[in-house]
């Protein structure tokens, strides 16, 4: 499927997609994200990585305004996406063009057909062959059509956890989103599973921008192109995957990377 | 005398058997008594046809009628308004002192003893809103009185549908309204339901609220709208019992247990609603 709401740069790969400005984040009186500046370049993988409450999954969460959802959310700052602030978005059409995996796999309890009809719906399309066709569309761009196209009527509590995972992914790309978030998306699974879900990411960039937050340095070693470094809640430092893995300027990047820490 | 951990282990065990076997005895020789006693008086003219004598004979037709038209009332009045106020406590309301005032008042409701309801009814509906002594009074007073039970099941189910699924649902870019609607009340409705049961029981056994609202002492006949006076199973047992003098006894325990199965039979209907949602339930 080619997805025709991404706005192909006119040929500049750096053009940026969503760009933070001295972006602060506190809950309550915790500060979690301290003056993060960062682009994510259009049709790129960008990975985050960082020790446990690095401030990742906050900054994550914050593109897509799912934060503003805790009472005592505050911020300072800008996100801008395609020039636009997010603030200054509606949040239900914002959220569309973000679309989010998260962390565990986590299907409706409705059918794997209604799974990914969900989002389509929400967005007032009807039509049953439509439906069926975005849901065809979607799970082949997931790599899971073959293996439920007979049986798109079960519950999707019926998959194996990774083929949930795919499901969910299928089920965002529904709503036909311009960036795509995954919130550790393979922490639930084993290997075999999880090389299937990158595979599905290394594809699915060229008509998305994905960012990637994940515990596995060597997923996104894997599969971005570049890398941001998170600690504490700032950004240490943020660069072209294969520098960040060569030569870092951080001495915490790399002790990060070789397993000293965290 | 030393302690022996195996014979005491052995003697919780039986008094905690006592206690569940106890339990299940008096529901037993509840059910054993009124069907044993009330049997002989069950046959379709008692069933269908208007009492006669002073009460002494005929049927009490009328008196389940009134029933069945009392508790649709309520639950039509109690069950959205309770479901609603329940949506806006679970999803909506933020944790300050007036979601507080709110949820301790609903607390509060709850422990009012009947007789209360019975006089509030009076007071606001028959007098204050001239609704009379009447079906839609009566309704709307048991209406309030098993308001409690639906909000505080309604919001514990609300509650019990996991998290991450509106997450989900406002990721893909869902409203709220959108994700209660079609999220998080479908996977709720067992729940509300066991709520609609509860309060249904609760409602068709009353007397006291009915007593000063719609209670008809004796009115041989249907009613003719729901400004109309009815009997009622409940209030009609305790005129037989008390108020008439000579009454048969297999009349009287025959009139409990049409009540009785009233009762189960309009829970039956909401049991099998629920097994049909919880068949669906897929998590």
């Amino acid at each position: 499927m080619v997805n025709k709401t991404v706005p192909k740069s006119s040929g500049s790969v750096n053009h940026p997609k969503i760009t933070a400005k001295d972006l602060h984040i506190w809950f309550g009186k915790t500060h979690v994200l301290k003056a993060v500046n960062l682009e994510i370049g259009c049709n790129e993988i960008l990975s985050i990585i960082g020790p446990a409450n690095s401030g990742k999954t906050t900054f994550l969460r914050t593109l897509n305004r799912l934060n503003e959802l805790e009472a005592n959310f505050k911020i300072s700052g800008s996100i801008e996406l395609d020039n636009q602030n997010i603030f200054n978005i509606d949040v239900e059409s914002l959220r569309k063009k973000l679309g989010m995996v998260f962390a565990l796999p986590t299907p409706l309890p409705l059918s794997i057909f209604d799974n990914v009809a969900y989002g389509p719906k929400i967005h007032s399309i009807k039509d049953k062959n439509k439906l069926r066709k975005i849901a065809e569309d979607c799970l082949k761009e997931a790599y899971l059509w073959d293996e439920v196209k007979d049986r798109l009527g079960e519950s999707a509590y019926k998959l194996s956890g990774g083929q949930q995972q795919r499901l969910c992914i299928a089920r965002t790309l529904a709503v036909k989103p311009e960036v795509l978030l995954f919130d550790e998306p393979c922490s639930g699974l084993d290997p075999i599973s999880t090389a299937k879900v990158e595979e599905a990411m290394l594809k699915l960039k060229e008509n998305y921008t994905i960012v990637l937050v994940t515990n596995n340095v060597k997923q996104a070693a894997r599969v971005s192109d570049k890398t941001a470094f998170f600690l504490m809640g700032e950004l240490v430092e943020m660069d072209e995957t294969n520098k960040i893995f060569t030569a870092p300027r951080h001495k915490k990047t790399e002790d990060y990377i070789l397993g000293r820490f965290g | 005398m030393k302690r022996n951990p195996q014979r005491t282990e052995k003697i919780a065990f039986f008094i905690l058997l006592l206690s569940a076997l106890l339990v299940v005895m008096l529901v037993g020789l509840i059910i054993f008594i009124i069907i044993e006693k009330g049997i002989g008086a069950l046959s379709w003219q008692f069933l269908t046809d208007i009492p006669r004598q002073g009460m002494r004979a005929g049927g009490i037709f009328p008196a389940i009628i009134g029933t069945i038209y009392l508790v649709t009332g309520a639950i039509i009045f109690a069950l959205p308004l309770g479901v609603l106020a329940a949506v806006y406590l679970s999803e909506y309301s933020k944790d300050n002192f007036l979601t507080r005032m709110i949820k301790l008042a609903i607390v509060n409701l709850a422990g009012v003893p009947s007789v209360v309801y019975g006089l509030f009814g009076l007071a606001l509906f028959v007098i204050f809103f001239k609704l009379g002594v009447s079906i839609i009074s009566g309704s709307l007073t048991l209406g309030i009185m098993i308001l409690p039970i639906i909000i505080a099941t309604s919001r514990e189910s609300l509650e019990s549908v996991p998290y991450i699924f509106r997450e989900v649902s406002f990721s893909l870019g869902a409203s709220k309204w959108h994700t209660i609607r079609h999220v998080v009340l479908p996977n709720a409705i067992p729940g509300i339901l066991t709520g609609t049961i509860l309060g249904l029981s609760r409602a068709a056994g009353e007397t006291a609220p009915i007593l000063f609202t719609v209670a008809a002492f004796y009115l041989p006949r249907l009613p003719k709208s729901i400004f109309d006076q009815v009997m009622a199973l409940p209030y009609h047992l305790y005129v037989i019992s008390t108020q008439v003098p000579n009454v048969e006894e297999k009349i009287r325990f025959g009139t409990a247990f049409v009540l009785l199965i009233l009762v189960l039979l309009m829970n039956l209907v909401a049991i099998i609603i629920r097994y049909q949602f919880r068949k669906k339930k897929r998590w």
